[in-house]
């Protein structure tokens, strides 16, 4: 090689999405062109993680100048090549453009979706290639666990997670530092370490992003938290329908063992640790933490009664901590910068960052990192770019089938653990789902029950009994056959779930029913009462679409496209729609050139 | 690993080539590339640059720029650094672009003889 160092680096997302819009292909043509252009020893080309905004890949990013071009297609990788790289034009048309100003943006750190996002745990996501262990070390990989492990004691390392008010990523939110001192002072010598890498809530892909982006700070985290507990042992249990983490994951496993940074005598230390992987089925279920290891031990996966928690009895009966992927994550940023760093970011009892997923009727879908306090109008609004359609917010679903609803009285509201508990929602693991108008929210409340209901182990009665009760009376609600009492039985029926099921499945299925019926009353009293579904979503009970006489301009497009021919009419004269043939599918007035349809 | 100071020494061994993707304010190496830039030798230069640059082991951005109406001086070179004017060097040889990185970007010595423009740029 006559030339070590590059005068750029193009970065391409070979995450998950971007892969399925199809980078890799745009890897290879990039390659070809390079080489035709004799660039290929000026210009290296980095496969990374995820940035975030999957939904405008396939992404690629070019360093030194930090140029953000997205959505690419194969045809464009030569325009990039021969404007940009050879000539140093950037080539505006294939850069971001933001959906209001529609003004091209070439950095990507100044794109709103960016902008307010702080990066901690995602920081080397999208900025090094997870394959190798060279770059995470040359941004600062490893140096938290040597330190741990040479200039710390155990106590040490544990106390300043405490001070650092690190909270698990997982859901519940217990305090990350004192479940270590838990388990530290559990009586054995043989004790594990875990990750749960189930991720099973539908809409989520937090923790898939960070093992596939940055699978060396998850090892290097469970490394100090082995440290810390006195483990030897551990394991990272990902669901099997993740193959890119799992590879990504091995490959970043034997890296560090190579190097030493796994195995006997760390760092010169008595310390040593071995890593595994552990793969699941896929079961919802198996997230839950006693379920997660009776599958590990190779039994079903299903949960056990509590205590003896894990911290004393856990793997195999030995003392056990299990923490989620994210929480792995901060330790390596806690142990280098310090507890106060990272408590300086986020709320008095929340600190640090939150990583979540925006999915739904929302522009900028995608990844995002925010310190904790941050509302959910900027979340919405300046991230995600607000909604799509232009129709009116109406509600965010967050915590998945164990949460609950943030209604738009709440946008204001600092997000952190506590404040969505309050309000019946719940941080959960980081799904948010962004509803407009058009969401029947008990229809939202049917999906996230049916899922539970379908994924309860059926150990125990009131889980594997009363989710199904719930999920007919809901059923029956959609299909205009919902009675008075209805909502009054639900109530009582998630309570009492709620109260006596044996594990956090069964004790928070009932959520996204109490929490819509709370702030949604008037939508379930319309589907049982009036049997109409305001949002027009429930099959059956929509109200039919009716034409306004005056707009009309008799053009005759909804006719055509009604799949039950409900409309008819003179061209140039108003149409009408028929009522009571008219099975509310909406077709007729996406087509209509004037605004003419709408729901009656 | 067998202790911190050999991961300290790895790290600093591979860490050159990442602090290209960080946002810190470096010297600026930028080479007129336009069509007739890239025919008066231009790609001659920047493998020029990128040789010293290597040799040298410095922490500078290398990045071109289209035509920028002096054709008659192509190729064409400027220099940037933080916080002080964009100066332009013309009629460059391969040699010519030694001198300047030693002098201007190494020792901060804009090489008169060569400049032919500057440009306040507000410290940027
Ligand atoms: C039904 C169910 C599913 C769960 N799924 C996950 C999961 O996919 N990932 C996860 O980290 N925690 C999951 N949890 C929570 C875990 O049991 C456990 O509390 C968590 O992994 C602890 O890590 P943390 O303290 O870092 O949050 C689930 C809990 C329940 C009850
Ligand atoms: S909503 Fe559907 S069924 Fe009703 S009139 Fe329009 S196209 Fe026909
Ligand atoms: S599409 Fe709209 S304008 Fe055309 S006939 Fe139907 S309602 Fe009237
Ligand atoms: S996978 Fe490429 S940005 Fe998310
Ligand atoms: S093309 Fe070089 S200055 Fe015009």
């Amino acid at each position: 090689m006559d030339q070590s160092i590059y005068r750029s680096h193009v970065l391409i997302c070979t995450g998950t999405g971007c892969v399925s819009s199809g980078s890799k292909k745009i890897k290879t043509v990039l390659e070809d062109e390079l080489a035709e252009h004799d660039l290929s020893k000026e210009i290296k080309i980095v496969e990374t993680g995820c940035h975030g905004f999957c939904e405008k890949g396939p992404i690629m990013i070019v360093y030194p100048e930090g140029v953000f071009y997205c959505q690419l297609k194969e045809e464009d990788v030569a325009e990039i090549v021969e404007e940009h790289f050879l000539k140093g034009r950037i080539v505006d048309r294939l850069l971001f453009k933001e959906p209001i100003s529609e003004e091209s943006i070439p950095a990507y750190q100044d794109i709103e979706f960016y902008k307010k996002q702080r990066r901690i745990v995602l920081s080397n996501c999208g900025r090094i290639d997870p394959e190798s262990i060279e770059e995470y070390i040359a941004s600062g990989g490893y140096e938290a666990a040597g330190k741990a492990i040479t200039e710390m004691t155990p106590e040490e390392v544990i106390q300043e997670v405490k001070d650092s008010g690190l909270r698990g990523r997982g859901g519940g939110g217990f305090p990350t530092g004192l479940k270590w001192d838990f388990t530290r002072k559990a009586a054995g010598d043989k004790k594990y370490i875990i990750c749960n890498a189930d991720e099973g809530d539908p809409g989520a892909f937090m923790d898939r992003s960070l093992l596939e982006g940055d699978p060396h700070a998850v090892i290097e985290g469970m490394i100090i938290a082995a440290y810390a507990i006195g483990a030897d042992e551990g394991y990272v249990y990902v669901r099997a329908e993740y193959p890119l983490a799992i590879t990504r994951l091995q490959k970043a496993i034997e890296q560090a063992e190579e190097l030493g940074l796994l195995g006997d005598n760390l760092f010169g230390s008595d310390f040593s640790f071995d890593l595994h992987i552990k793969k699941g089925a896929g079961a919802f279920v198996c997230g839950e933490e006693t379920a997660l290891m009776a599958s590990i031990e190779g039994k079903r996966g299903m949960p056990r009664p509590k205590p003896p928690f894990p911290a004393n009895k856990g793997l195999w009966g030995k003392p056990t901590n299990i923490n989620n992927v994210e929480t792995f994550g901060n330790v390596p940023y806690i142990i280098n910068e310090g507890a106060e760093a990272f408590s300086s970011v986020g709320t008095e009892n929340s600190s640090g960052t939150k990583v979540f997923a925006l999915t739904g009727k929302i522009n900028n879908t995608g990844l995002v990192e925010v310190p904790m306090g941050i509302t959910l109008r900027e979340i919405v609004f300046d991230i995600g770019g607000g909604l799509t359609s232009g129709k009116k917010f109406k509600a965010v679903q967050t915590g998945g089938p164990s949460g609950g609803c943030i209604t738009s009285d709440y946008l204001d509201l600092p997000i952190d653990y506590d404040s969505l508990k309050e309000i019946g929602a719940m941080m959960g693991s980081g799904g948010m789902v962004v509803m407009d108008e058009g969401t029947c929210m008990v229809d939202v409340a049917k999906f996230f029950l049916d899922f539970t209901q379908s994924e309860s182990c059926g150990k125990c009665t009131p889980c594997r009994e009363g989710t199904k009760r719930m999920l007919e009376i809901l059923n029956r609600i959609c299909e205009g056959e919902g009675k008075e009492g209805d909502i009054e039985l639900l109530l009582e029926l998630g309570e009492h779930i709620k109260d006596t099921a044996l594990c956090g499945l069964g004790q928070t299925a009932p959520n996204p029913v109490l929490s819509t019926i709370k702030y949604f009353r008037n939508e379930y009293e319309a589907h049982i009462k009036d049997k109409k579904c305001p949002a027009g979503v429930c099959q059956g009970l929509a109200a039919a679409y009716v034409i306004d006489e005056e707009t009309c301009v008799g053009c005759g497009m909804c006719a055509k496209v009604c799949p039950v021919d409900a409309i008819s009419g003179k061209p140039k004269e108003s149409y009408q729609i028929d009522g009571d043939i008219c099975i509310s599918c909406g077709a007729c007035a996406q087509k209509c050139p004037v605004d003419a349809i709408s729901q009656g | 690993m067998k202790s911190l100071e050999e991961l300290r020494e790895l790290r600093s061994k591979v860490q050159k080539d990442l602090e290209m993707r960080s946002n810190s304010e470096r010297p600026k190496i930028i080479i007129g590339m336009g069509t007739c830039g890239i025919a008066a030798g231009a790609r001659k230069i920047l493998k020029a640059v990128m040789k010293e640059i290597d040799k040298r082991g410095l922490d500078v951005i290398v990045t071109q720029t289209g035509c920028i109406g002096m054709c008659e001086k192509e190729p064409l070179l400027d220099v940037k650094m933080p916080g002080k004017d964009r100066v332009t060097y013309g009629n460059l040889t391969p040699a010519d672009v030694k001198m300047i990185i030693v002098e201007h970007v190494i020792n901060g010595n804009v090489v008169e003889d060569l400049a032919i423009a500057r440009f306040d740029e507000g410290g940027n």
